[in-house]
């Protein structure tokens, strides 16, 4: 089969996209939301045009509210960032928003102490390790009787593989936007990776499912088959599955993306390329991965 | 044949009905309209620590509940609809500080809602040192807190507080002036007796919120635990006083930590616009099964819609409070639900290339793409529930529709696309029923 035949080929996307977006990570590094860091957001509208961008900042760096950012938001709008502050300071914020005679209307405001920021952002940790883990105890329990030629444990090993490359590539995005337009990761955004993680190893699963139930006939019917062939086989079989489910999933999220609220783009945009990521590789790495660890192991042994 | 096509007589008539307690309900409103999260409606959202270091260990719980009751009460006296207030214990794992939280939906002000909570009056009853009753206030007017005695009685031990007139009376022309009557506790009772039957002849100073009220004289030991606090009152002044005494003494002191609130259109800007993302999503996967699985896709197109009806009703019934982070997980959970659909559809044609007729493929497709139905969901659900653990109350409503989603969809494909399938009854002998039954770009 085609991909199999080529996998080395295929497998330099996903890593030459891998390593690079863990470079963009060390390099850049992300840049935590309100929730995750702890700090305040506050939101205005002004009624008819906005003030320029310079002459809000210019006027809230008066106030000696430590680093503040301002960023323009829709078409009326600014989202200001800073420490969290109390609501004596908001007021002299909102105050200070209000420039060129134009009035500063709030749309929302938020403002979260360090603790709870640390606590969630401690929890995320937690709750990935504790994904990735239930998730090997479960492929390794779902392939138990599967152990020729590639032991089940395989299985659980190269799955974790193309997760790991799933959720690392939104993850480099979001530090390359991080850099250019200020984007932010926030809880939702950890929610993304946690759903990428769940959605992304149903690919893997199917895949390896039908490889289960391939190589099981083949020695219910006692055919020698060569690995290869079985994987291959198994491709060809759930590709246009693979390919369906994820198109109906992208199809919805880039609806959200482009007409659902605000709050939801990044989330939407993050499984976008999550989903994108992992039917690339549940097709092209996932499966070919065996068949190299199958061969490997094999001129190992001789 | 007869059978299961009355089968899916029921299933469609019982979707509709669905349907039509979604829409029925949500037309007339009441018990069983959508709950709106506080980033889809205006509101605020606060959240307070609570300091239990002067609590003893074996009452923290009961002075929370009590805490939780007193700020529910002030918050129930403003007219909030629909108020949240929850006591909630931080921490990775639930050994961090105690936090209060309180929603308070159409509240838009953040600075209005702390004043509602935070109000609470303090109520001192203070001696005034001997000799200096001459010179409680100073040569300014201010207040000269030097003369008073460190309080003696506090709010701490108020029973109730009630508005009453003095000299007019219900038969008099005249109302009187208004006052405020305290009844204290039994431990303030005996308290107040022990301090009028020691100190009669002494001024004692009535502080609320260290404003001195008045400072009447003690004429006699007064038992039976009432005071009177009488000063400049008018009527309603006096009844604000009274209840905020009343529902105001805090067990234990709070602290925010936290604020978030929404304007009124940006909520509702959110919500419209997960709407129309839901629909045009909706609309074009529909689209896209249609024409990819032509009339298996239809009736997955079907069953989408029953997963949807049966979804909303659930959100009604449970009731789950709708975010922007859960609108999100239900227009994924969409584009997920016909992955089961896709499986079965995929088998089908396996199936039906093989040689077997429509009917025992149909069966076939179904036993075989199981399975992975099953195994996939099981992912999708780990994940879901490790995420509810994760979640502030926002990221909980999207775990919570999203896990069900998965489970709807799994029991909607496999029971309403079968029956649907099996019903239509094509023998899949003529070429027509062939092209209906495959899929893609072959014939």
């Amino acid at each position: 089969m085609h991909i199999i035949k080529n996998r080395n080929l295929y497998y330099l996307i996903p890593a030459a996209l891998a390593v690079a977006s863990l470079v963009v990570i060390f390099m850049f590094g992300l840049k935590g939301g309100v929730d995750l860091t702890g700090g305040s957001l506050l939101e205005v509208s002004y009624a008819d045009a906005r003030p320029s961008h310079e002459s809000v900042q210019a006027s809230v760096e008066r106030l000696n509210l430590g680093d503040i950012r301002v960023q323009p938001t829709g078409e009326k709008g600014y989202i200001a960032r800073l420490r969290d502050i109390t609501d004596q300071e908001k007021q002299g914020l909102l105050q200070a928003m209000t420039v060129d005679g134009q009035t500063a209307k709030e749309e929302q405001f938020t403002t979260i102490g360090p603790t709870i920021g640390g606590e969630i952002r401690t929890k995320a940790w937690y709750a990935m390790a504790l994904v990735l883990i239930a998730i090997i105890l479960y492929i390794a329990f779902a392939f138990r009787k599967v152990s020729l030629p590639v032991s089940s444990w395989k299985y659980g090993i190269i799955a974790i593989i193309t997760l790991v490359h799933d959720v690392i590539l939104p993850v480099g995005l979001f530090a390359i936007l991080g850099k250019t337009h200020g984007a932010e990761v926030d809880s939702l955004f950890i929610v993304g990776l946690l759903t990428i993680l769940g959605i992304s190893i149903n690919d893997t699963i199917v895949v390896f499912d039908r490889i289960r139930e391939n190589l099981k006939i083949a020695h219910d019917k006692n055919k020698k088959e060569d690995f290869e062939v079985t994987v291959g086989n198994s491709i060809t079989q759930t590709i246009a599955r693979s390919v369906n489910t994820s198109l109906t999933v992208i199809i919805v999220l880039v609806a959200l993306y482009l007409l659902g609220p605000v709050t939801t783009q990044n989330f939407a945009l993050t499984l976008i390329v999550g989903m994108v990521a992992g039917t690339y590789s549940s097709i092209f790495l996932a499966s070919p991965l065996l068949v190299t660890w199958e061969r490997w192991s094999k001129s190992r042994a001789q | 044949m007869v059978k299961t096509r009355l089968a899916a007589l029921a299933l469609i008539i019982a979707s509709i009905m669905v349907a039509y307690f979604v829409y029925h309900t949500e037309k007339t409103g009441g018990r069983f309209a959508f709950k709106l999260g506080l980033d889809l409606r205006p509101g605020s959202h606060l959240v307070y620590k609570a300091d239990i270091s002067q609590v003893p260990d074996g009452q923290v719980e009961e002075a929370l509940n009590s805490l939780r009751d007193v700020i529910e009460r002030r918050v129930n006296l403003f007219g909030v609809s629909e108020p949240l207030v929850q006591v909630e214990r931080g921490g990775v794992f639930g050994q961090g500080e105690h936090r209060l939280i309180v929603e308070l939906p159409g509240v838009t002000d953040v600075t209005q809602a702390i004043k509602m909570i935070g109000e609470t009056p303090v109520l001192e009853f203070r001696l005034v040192k001997a000799g200096q009753e001459g010179a409680l206030v100073n040569p300014d007017g201010s207040l000269n807190l030097d003369s008073f005695e460190a309080p003696t009685l506090t709010g701490k031990n108020l029973k109730h507080a009630a508005v009453e007139f003095s000299g007019g009376g219900a038969n008099s022309v005249f109302q009187g002036t208004p006052e405020v009557r305290v009844d204290f506790d039994a431990e303030g009772s005996k308290i107040f007796e022990t301090l009028t039957g020691t100190n009669v002849g002494r001024a004692m100073g009535i502080f609320l919120d260290g404003k001195l009220m008045s400072s009447p004289v003690i004429r006699e030991r007064i038992s039976g635990g009432t005071a009177i606090i009488s000063g400049s009152f008018t009527a309603d002044s006096a009844k604000e006083l009274a209840r905020n005494l009343n529902y105001g003494a805090l067990p234990l002191p709070i602290e925010l930590s936290s604020t978030q609130s929404i304007g009124a259109t940006l909520g509702e800007k959110a919500l419209n616009a997960g709407l129309v993302a839901g629909a045009i999503g909706l609309g074009l996967v529909a689209l896209f099964m249609l024409l990819w699985y032509r009339l298996p896709g239809l009736v997955a197109v079907v069953a989408l819609g029953t997963y949807i009806a049966i979804m909303l009703a659930l959100f009604k019934l449970i009731p789950v409070t709708l975010t922007s982070a859960g609108i999100a997980g239900f227009i994924l959970s969409i584009g997920l639900a016909v992955d089961a659909n896709v499986l079965i559809f995929e088998r089908l044609k396996e199936e039906i290339r093989a040689g077997k007729n429509v009917q025992d493929a149909i069966r076939e497709g179904f036993t075989r793409a199981w399975t992975s139905i099953r195994d996939s969901n099981v992912a999708h659900v780990i994940a879901g529930v490790i995420l509810f653990w994760f979640g502030t109350s926002l990221i909980k409503g999207f775990a919570l529709v999203f896990v069900l989603g998965v489970l709807v969809s799994m029991i909607s494909a496999i029971t309403v696309s079968r029956t649907l399938l099996l019903a239509i009854g094509l023998k899949g002998e003529s070429k027509l029923s062939r092209f209906l039954m495959s899929s893609g770009l072959g014939k």
